[in-house]
């Protein structure tokens, strides 16, 4: 009986059985009116509604404007992050001024300012990327930070008997030897991201996926707010899957990755 | 096969031997000379504690020689001053006739760990220091350890003592003139240490180096070197030449025994 749970394509079939059953009986009881369509709306009519806002180019333009918002926030913040994490990990004096005050700033929930922010920048784009940048700029720092704070000194010492400028060991020691803490540092930075922008896309937006899921609620269409839960959930898995590629590829030398498969496309 | 595996060195089998040391074409003699190496009285204070004191010798070109003693008795601070790392309290060194401060590139050290980039493969590593031509002079140099076929692997699936050959090719790499060595074969097993001495014996004579190993084995010592100065509270307390028959075989020769039983004593 165990040795059958080893088969492959069995593995492949079981973590499915739930998930299965559950949208099968969730689309009994809709069917049935067991469960009240405004409440929860069929499975089938959320695929409808995908069809829908697919075909009027609604869910297309969303997911663009969305993607467009976290692609910038993300790229602002952690440039910044990055830049500030290697400058106070190599830069004593530099920690010494900056280091205190980004971990009083980190603790501050960045969500908790946005009554602020619409007050700066209005409800237009700045203030949705300034949330964004905000979010994904503590967990870059603080991990690439880390991750430079902790190269082993031996490397450092041996790349300097053996000739290596400042430059050269910054681009052939250090900066690898952070990477691995960098990539968690990201991955991190790209859930607050996805987190960020729905809050802020929800809170006030008059584009993007948080906007057409609020703009459905008004109309009392549960489908298209059930779609936008379901786009969200599919943004941040695949940006996840994008950033364990990436992983896989500058890390290769490392032992926990060496010769095998990302899990996220096994 | 004898005129590559110096099978007088009855110690070794073929067995154990093979793959350690390559068939090579002799190497064309466009290395320099190692240089002489000269310490004038220095001296090196950490707090109160003189860990060398007023210390005094030279070093041939292309001598080879072994610094013993016991665990805090200042032979790795000796070779860290030669190697520039650190600066000396008082006195100088003089490298080839000239005053030096700070790492020179005529000298390579090779640590007790072999402190490979894990994220560079064998090859990047060995070429660490990039430079012209660097791939082939790499290749080269991995070869002559015996490792070229492993050039494109992590360092990661390499044993201790194939690390340590890499580092030793790393070593290699730019010709040195002088090869200090930080005790590179403590932590390696017993037959692993006996085949590196092999090897690093074969390339001091090929290439001609000025060569300090310091090492607190004694029989290691005295396998490997011209001359071994015994360093005991920061002071020379033995200063011996080794006049022992080279290629020698480790293990089994009496005069090499009686030699450590006379170095011991003084440790």
């Amino acid at each position: 009986m165990a040795e059958r749970f080893n088969d492959r394509r069995l593995q492949g079939v079981i973590p499915w059985i739930i998930p299965v059953l559950g949208l099968v009986s969730w689309e009994l009881a809709s069917d049935s009116g067991l469960l009240s369509a405004r409440l929860l709306p069929a499975p089938s009519s959320v695929a409808v509604a995908f069809w829908h806002t697919l075909q009027d180019g609604t869910l297309i333009d969303s997911v663009a404007v969305s993607s467009w918002r976290a692609l910038k926030g993300l790229v602002i913040g952690g440039v910044l992050g990055l830049a500030l994490g290697v400058v106070n990990g190599l830069w004593r004096p530099a920690e010494l001024l900056l280091d205190s005050t980004l971990q009083m700033l980190r603790n501050v929930p960045h969500l908790a300012i946005i009554p602020l922010v619409i007050l700066w920048f209005g409800i237009g784009e700045g203030a949705k990327i300034f949330l964004v940048t905000i979010g994904v700029l503590f967990p870059v720092y603080i991990n690439t930070y880390h991750g430079i704070r902790t190269i082993d000194p031996a490397l450092v010492e041996m790349a300097r008997v053996y000739g290596l400028g400042p430059a050269a060991r910054f681009w052939r020691v250090i900066l690898p030897g952070a990477l691995p803490s960098i990539f968690v540092g990201l991955r991190y930075g790209l859930g607050i991201m996805w987190l960020t922008l729905i809050v802020a896309e929800t809170v006030s937006a008059s584009s993007g996926i948080g906007y057409m899921t609020m703009n459905a609620r008004e109309f009392l269409q549960t489908d298209v707010v059930l779609l936008g839960i379901i786009i969200y959930a599919v943004l941040g898995k695949l940006s996840d899957i994008i950033t364990k590629f990436g992983e896989h590829a500058a890390l290769q030398w490392h032992p926990s990755y060496a010769r095998q498969q990302p899990e996220a496309l096994a | 096969m004898s005129n590559v595996l110096h099978v007088d060195d009855a110690y070794f089998t073929p067995e154990l031997t093979r793959g350690v040391v390559p068939v090579l074409a002799p190497i064309p003699s466009i290395s320099p000379a190692g240089l002489p190496i000269e310490l004038r009285r220095m001296s090196k204070v950490f707090g109160h504690r003189m860990v060398l004191d007023r210390l005094s010798f030279s070093i041939a070109p292309g001598e080879f020689v072994a610094v013993v003693g016991r665990s805090g008795g200042g032979k790795s601070t000796l070779l860290r001053l030669v190697a520039g790392l650190e600066k000396p309290s008082t006195g100088e060194l003089a490298i080839g006739g000239e005053m030096v401060n700070g790492p020179q590139s005529s000298a390579r050290l090779m640590f007790q760990e072999a402190r490979l980039l894990p994220w560079q493969r064998v090859i990047g590593n060995v070429g660490i220091a990039r430079g012209p031509d660097w791939k082939r002079l790499a290749q080269a140099a991995l070869d002559e350890v015996g490792l070229g076929e492993r050039a494109h692997e992590w360092p990661s699936i390499l044993s201790g003592g194939q690390k340590q050959r890499v580092a030793l090719a790393r070593a290699l790499v730019s010709r040195p003139n002088i090869l200090l060595l930080d005790e590179p074969f403590g932590a390696l097993d017993a037959m692993t240490r006996l085949e590196m001495h092999q090897l690093l014996a074969r390339i001091w004579r090929e290439h001609g180096f000025t060569a300090i190993l310091i090492t607190h084995d004694v029989a290691e010592a005295v396998a490997l070197a011209d001359r071994v100065i015994v360093l005991r509270d920061g002071a020379v307390a033995l200063d011996l030449s080794v006049d022992l028959p080279r290629p020698r075989r480790e293990g089994n020769d009496p005069s090499a025994a009686r030699l450590a039983a006379r170095i011991l004593a003084y440790v």
